[in-house]
């Protein structure tokens, strides 16, 4: 048929309309931002708005330094000799490395989740209360209703409410990961980083941790780095590729998984990457 | 990244699937482009055992359509394709889609042409037909040329020349209605001669199809029911 479509926007033209990085709520912003182990360079001059209250991922090969930079944001590179940094990485257009800064104060702010499920040799309980004592609240009551409210949140509650004396170790392993999320919400951070956080889990397991993952970024801006590009894919509003220590693309996770606009981001997705 | 310079992938038998499949594809547009051809040929021959291998042989191409979308949801369920495999995938898809209905399309004439051969012949008819036929013939061709290299260019191009087949279909319709209002007589030769020429003028969109898959392949960009004239600057202004 002789018809042709009238001309539409660009935005239309574009495809489905991607969410855009612009639009954002500025959390974490890495300005030039490189780090060496001693001489070794691990990050060179990363530069990165991440969104508040969007999920983002990091992804890459195995030293790439997704990790490395998951870890500047909450200073856990602090701990490690002959750690030197160039550039600006901030939080809330606050420097994270200024000196004025109270890294406690800092840790409490931005939360962490790792790998390995790392719960305290105590009770259920005492596992999420730990912190909220630490912060100084001594209502029993108080701090009852708040353990409450994050075993809730982190999709626990129902499997371990009638066993909060029990010990965490006593939890599977999926269940301590989640004990662990919700220990790191009870005290409110703004950010939560979480390293791997379903890697040594199984597929329900994981599932249930990326439900949480969805649910949480109504609260909290969360940092995900992971091996596991499907669940990138499936988390993330985000997505930074990362390789040999640069920042490769960033961008929408939907436009990044099906038109990435570097060579190397499509050759790593597609798993032609080596 | 163009797909044909696309690297290999880790695992090997990824791309052996992807290339399996992808050659199948192009087996049956061969297919396709054989029915539509023999159509054609029993068309304007009054071949009518030629038109009756042609309306039986379409369950080749339906059967070849079902097996390449099974490759493919083996492909998804198996691999989890992403970026350009992904879009190879999607294209595959649709693809098979459009060629199975040229498929019907072909089938569709070939049981016009043993209709007609039964009537008398017009050679007006007949030659505009087989002018049509000519171009249709071609737009199949380049589109499966342009799938096959993966040719952005090339898909453009062929896409834009679906519009001198309407142009075409518009003419024949006219002097139809013309020939038919002036001779009440030839009205149910003249419809199935329509029906013909609508037939080709379909086979010529769904080529056109393919070719806005094949950009959507390699671009990663939808044109489909935007400006043509707008997608192909884009195009040229990036290239």
């Amino acid at each position: 048929m002789n018809v042709d479509a009238p001309a539409v926007s660009e935005e239309v033209f574009q495809g489905k309309q991607s969410k855009r990085i612009e639009d954002e709520e500025v959390c974490i912003k890495c300005q030039d931002f490189s780090l060496f182990y001693g001489d070794k360079q691990a990050l060179f001059d990363v530069n990165m708005d991440i969104p508040e209250k969007r999920v983002t991922a990091f992804i890459g090969p195995s030293g790439c330094g997704k990790s490395t930079l998951l870890r500047c944001m909450n200073r856990m590179n602090d701990l490690i000799d002959g750690v030197r940094l160039q550039g600006k990485l901030l939080l809330k257009d606050e420097d994270v490395y200024d000196r004025s800064v109270n890294v406690t104060d800092l840790r409490r702010r931005v939360g962490m989740v790792f790998q390995k499920p790392n719960p305290f040799p105590k009770s259920i309980f005492e596992n999420v209360a730990y912190g909220l004592r630490l912060q100084g609240l001594s209502n029993k009551r108080e701090i009852e209703d708040r353990v409450e409210w994050s075993l809730k949140r982190a999709a626990l509650w129902d499997e371990v409410g009638g066993r909060l004396a029990d010990n965490a170790f006593d939890l599977s392993g999926g269940q301590q990961q989640r004990l662990v999320i919700a220990r790191a919400i009870a005290i409110q951070p703004e950010v939560l980083l979480l390293d791997e956080p379903a890697s040594a889990l199984d597929p329900i397991s994981t599932l249930k941790i990326e439900e949480l993952i969805f649910e949480l970024k109504s609260q909290y801006t969360v940092v995900i780095v992971t091996h596991n590009m499907q669940q990138a894919a499936r988390v993330s509003d985000y997505t930074a590729f990362l390789y040999l220590g640069e920042l490769i693309e960033f961008g929408a996770t939907d436009r990044l998984f099906t038109n990435p606009r570097e060579k190397q981001t499509e050759d790593y997705i597609t798993g032609r990457y080596g | 990244m163009p797909i044909q310079n696309a690297g290999q992938h880790i695992l090997h038998q990824f791309d052996d699937d992807l290339k399996s499949t992808r050659n199948k594809v192009l087996s049956m547009g061969g297919l396709v482009e054989k029915q539509v051809e023999n159509s054609l040929l029993a068309l304007v021959n009054s071949d009518s055992s030629l038109a009756e291998q042609v309306a039986m042989n379409d369950y080749e191409v339906n059967s070849m359509e079902v097996a390449i979308d099974e490759e493919c949801n083996h492909i998804i369920a198996l691999r989890q394709p992403a970026a350009s495999d992904l879009r190879l995938v999607v294209a595959i898809i649709k693809t098979i889609t459009d060629l199975e209905r040229i498929g019907d399309e072909a089938e569709k004439i070939g049981r016009y042409a043993i209709d007609l051969a039964t009537e008398e012949r017009n050679e007006m008819n007949f030659a505009e037909l087989k002018r049509m036929g000519d171009q249709v013939k071609k737009i199949l061709r380049d589109s499966l040329d342009a799938f096959a290299r993966m040719d952005v260019a090339s898909a453009f191009e062929t896409a834009a020349s679906d519009k001198a087949i309407n142009d075409e279909y518009d003419l024949i319709t006219r002097n139809l209605i013309k020939s038919m209002s002036e001779d009440r007589s030839s009205v149910e030769r003249g419809l199935k001669v329509m029906w013909c020429a609508r037939a080709l003028e379909r086979i010529g969109d769904h080529a056109k199809n393919i070719c806005e898959y094949v950009i959507f392949t390699v671009e990663g960009k939808d044109i489909r029911h935007t400006s043509f004239q707008q997608a192909l600057e884009e195009f040229q202004k990036k290239n």
